[in-house]
């Protein structure tokens, strides 16, 4: 119990936190914040297997994001039957053109032995397969996004329940990355941080343009629930006696009966918002906890063992013959898949998906501003980044507002150098994140919580 | 006369251009490789340094506007980057004292050099966007064309016309000259040779008597001289935003790493690299094989091998591709 009070103490001044902002902004605001604190603890859970457990840089983590959220989106969605009349066997064809391109090239890869036909080979291959694809595919793009294009333009998805698109994103993010690992993880560690960065940017530029399956910069809204809707909620019965009898004591006291079924009315409306996000809230928890038992099993396992040795000393774990490159790639995937299940979580509370909206700053930089914080290698430590992270990027608006305030409180309303700090509040969320890292890295580089091994 | 005119459209469209973009590219990817070779770390805080550096150049512009001066038909910004470049090697100088001085001397990984580049690019983003505002500007004053479309087509008489802007002239004289000045220090003089020598061997470096202090300090005075006036061409050519400047470290990593990372001659060459093919596999060829096939024979589509919304894909690719076959770069990197 007491080596664990540093992680208990630090817990519960974060929930704390998040309290206050209920009691002093609004529940919604709080749980808006929690809900988003728990999906960045997923993000970050899985940036930190790949790099506490096992020293790999992944600059790609936005990439994984799209694709989960893209998951999201072919799940969730109705097939678009038109569409898929108008255009999918032309798309079907492309589809099993580029596998059988896959299959040509690993087949030569595999007769010849390394050489300078080879390479040639694989290239006019490759060459060929993309021209004729584009052959293929364009006649049945075109019709796809001919029809009806202010609605859907888009092939669709399956209509399955969005849930289902948490272990769908995670297997589309886990094959990119093995892609990704296949072709990347020999490279030095900060070729391979520049390498994912980029190859993320490729993913996001496909999912923007690509509007026969993604809908591009059109967006994709209105996606299913897994929670009740607000406005089902207000007309169901056993909600307003619920609503009714949490605020008893202050509707007592408003005697007049109109006045009394206004107020009701108003708690029920503010009381469906909070109850839906309780449920997203129940619904993230569970991963959240199902996610760190498992994290932690492994940390202790044999395996995690492996993988600490691994990143300690590569050379000494390959001599003991422990597969590194295996490994990296396993890990690699593994920490993918699970960025993968936090895209998906993502826009299943959104409820919208919009391709135009994954920036690296956002996604990537941010997430690894949590994984430092937090402290890298260590489960809770992640987590808690994810939520201290996230909590002053969105409350740092209000801190810098009353910074500012507080500095210039000398100066006249009308001073342009009020104005213009004011005006740039929203940026201050940048310095702070800065700042806060640069501090961090300085003075205490293992994070809030750091690593902790301890020989059972 | 249609192939003269073929050329001509393919000078306007895609030479020029790239010709222009490439050399911004180059000062970048220089900066980085500089950066790389010396400090050994990647830098992720490049694009918003470059994006900081234009601010300034801005801010001056604009006082020296106030002020009445101006260059004529050349852009007040050209007096204006002087002074900026002041400012910005202070800033760097600054940064480097309170922020990576301390990792250097405690010999930390490059990894973790490289969190630290993403700290302080968060700090210097935020530091651009509360000083200057996020929206676009455009800073460039003085004569817009040195040559128009339309008086290229009278005096040649060719259908194409060719128009040459001044900002691109610019970019690429400055470039010309900056890069020759930078590799004349780096060949022919005491400190450009000791700065080659510490990039190669640090210990051998440091046995001769190099003074490491000088090393780094120059470093990052050059490096503020590319960011600066890099960024500045950048803007004046294009617009000044600062989420473009940052969008625009992608394309200068991949500039500096297929050239070689470490090589600045490397570097420079791979920002035309980046820039041709970028442009060159993005431009629809169409009315070029209009010029040059005969009516029966002409295309009725585009014919461009990728729509332009993947511009950047295109460069990430080829150092993909690189990163696999020739991980060291086109040319060989690692040494200045």
């Amino acid at each position: 119990m007491r080596k664990n009070l540093n992680v208990i103490a630090a817990y519960t001044i974060m929930m704390g936190l998040i309290i206050l902002v209920g009691i002093f902004q609004s529940w919604n605001i709080a749980l808006s914040i929690f809900n988003l604190c728990l999906i960045s603890a997923v993000m970050t859970m899985g940036a930190n297997i790949q790099w506490g457990y096992a020293g790999l840089i992944n600059f790609g983590i936005m990439g994984y994001t799209a694709l989960g959220g893209l998951a999201a989106v072919l799940i969730s969605v109705d097939p678009v039957q038109e569409a898929w009349s108008a255009g999918g066997s032309n798309i079907l064809l492309s589809l099993s053109l580029i596998i059988g391109m896959v299959l040509a090239v690993r087949y030569v890869l595999k007769k010849y032995e390394k050489s300078k036909v080879r390479t040639y080979i694989i290239a006019t291959i490759i060459i060929a397969g993309i021209i004729i694809i584009r052959f293929v595919s364009e006649p049945g793009i075109e019709a796809i996004e001919e029809v009806d294009p202010a609605k859907t333009g888009f092939l669709g998805g399956f209509g399955l329940p969005i849930i289902f698109s948490w272990i769908v994103g995670a297997l589309f993010a886990g094959g990119l990355a093995f892609v990704i690992g296949k072709v990347a993880l020999g490279l030095r560690a900060d070729y391979l941080a520049i390498a994912t960065l980029l190859i993320s940017e490729i993913v996001i530029a496909i999912i923007k343009h690509e509007d026969w399956l993604t809908r591009g910069v059109k967006n994709v809204i209105g996606l299913k629930r897994p929670a009740p809707y607000e406005v089902n909620l207000q007309q169901t019965d056993w909600f307003i006696n619920l609503v009714e009898k949490f605020n008893l004591s202050q509707l007592n006291l408003i005697t007049d009966l109109t006045e009394r079924q206004a107020a009701l009315n108003q708690f029920v409306i503010e009381g469906s918002s909070i109850f839906v996000k309780l449920c997203y809230s129940g619904l993230f928890l569970i991963v959240v906890i199902i996610l760190l038992i498992l994290t932690q099993k492994a940390l202790y396992s044999p395996w995690g063992r492996m993988m600490r040795a691994i990143r300690d000393n590569e050379e000494a774990a390959n001599a003991m013959g422990k597969n590194v490159v295996k490994q990296h790639l396993l890990i690699f995937v593994l920490g993918s898949a699970i960025v993968g299940i936090a895209g998906a979580m993502l826009v299943t509370q959104d409820g919208l998906f919009t391709p135009g909206s994954y920036r690296p700053m956002r996604y990537t930089f941010l997430i690894w501003v949590m994984v430092i914080v937090g402290g890298s290698g260590n489960n809770f430590g992640a987590i808690l980044g994810g939520f201290v992270v996230w909590f002053l990027w969105i409350e740092s608006a209000p801190i810098g507002l009353y910074l500012v305030n507080l500095t210039t409180a000398g100066l006249a309303d009308s001073h342009f150098l009020k104005a213009h700090l004011i005006e740039s509040v929203p940026y201050f969320r940048f310095l702070m994140m800065g700042i806060g890292l640069l501090l961090i890295m300085r003075y205490r580089p293992k994070g809030i919580l750091p690593e902790k091994i301890e020989i059972k | 006369m249609d192939y003269i005119n073929a050329i001509v459209l393919l000078l306007n469209y895609i030479f020029v251009p790239a010709l222009a973009y490439g050399s911004q590219l180059a000062l970048g990817a220089i900066f980085v490789t500089l950066i790389y070779g010396i400090l050994r770390f990647a830098n992720f805080a490049t694009g918003d340094m470059m994006s900081f550096g234009t601010m300034v150049t801005i801010l001056f512009t604009w006082y020296f506007q106030s002020l009445g001066i101006s260059l004529g038909i050349l852009p007040t910004a050209l007096i204006a980057i002087p002074f900026a470049i002041i400012f910005m090697v202070g800033y760097m100088l600054l940064i480097d004292k309170f922020v990576f001085k301390y990792y250097r001397v405690s010999k930390s990984p490059p990894v973790q050099l490289a969190m630290v580049s993403i700290g302080v690019m968060f700090v210097t983003q935020a530091v651009v966007r509360i000083i200057i505002g996020p929206s676009d500007r455009r800073f460039f004053d003085g004569e817009k064309f040195l040559i128009k479309a339309g008086e290229f087509k009278e005096m040649t008489g060719l259908n194409e016309g060719l128009a040459i802007k001044s900002t691109q002239v610019i970019t690429i004289v400055v470039t010309l000259i900056l890069v020759s000045a930078l590799f004349w220090f780096l060949n022919k003089t005491k400190t450009g040779k000791s700065m080659r020598a510490y990039s190669d061997n640090e210990d051998l470096a440091l046995l001769s008597g190099i003074d490491p202090k000088k090393i780094v300090m120059i470093t990052w005075i050059i490096a503020g001289v590319l960011a600066t006036i890099g960024g500045a061409l950048y803007g004046l050519d294009k617009s000044f935003k600062p989420f473009t400047y940052f969008n625009n470290m992608l394309p200068i990593f991949a500039a500096a790493i297929v050239g070689g990372i470490g090589n600045p001659f490397g570097a420079f060459l791979g920002g035309y690299v980046i820039a041709f093919s970028e442009i060159l596999l993005t431009y629809a060829y169409k009315k070029f094989f209009m010029y040059l096939l005969p009516e029966s024979l002409e295309p009725n589509t585009l014919v461009q091998l990728l729509s332009t919304d993947y511009k950047f894909a295109v460069s990430f690719s080829i150092l993909v591709i690189v990163l696999l076959y020739r991980p060291s770069g086109i040319f060989k990197g690692k040494i200045l």
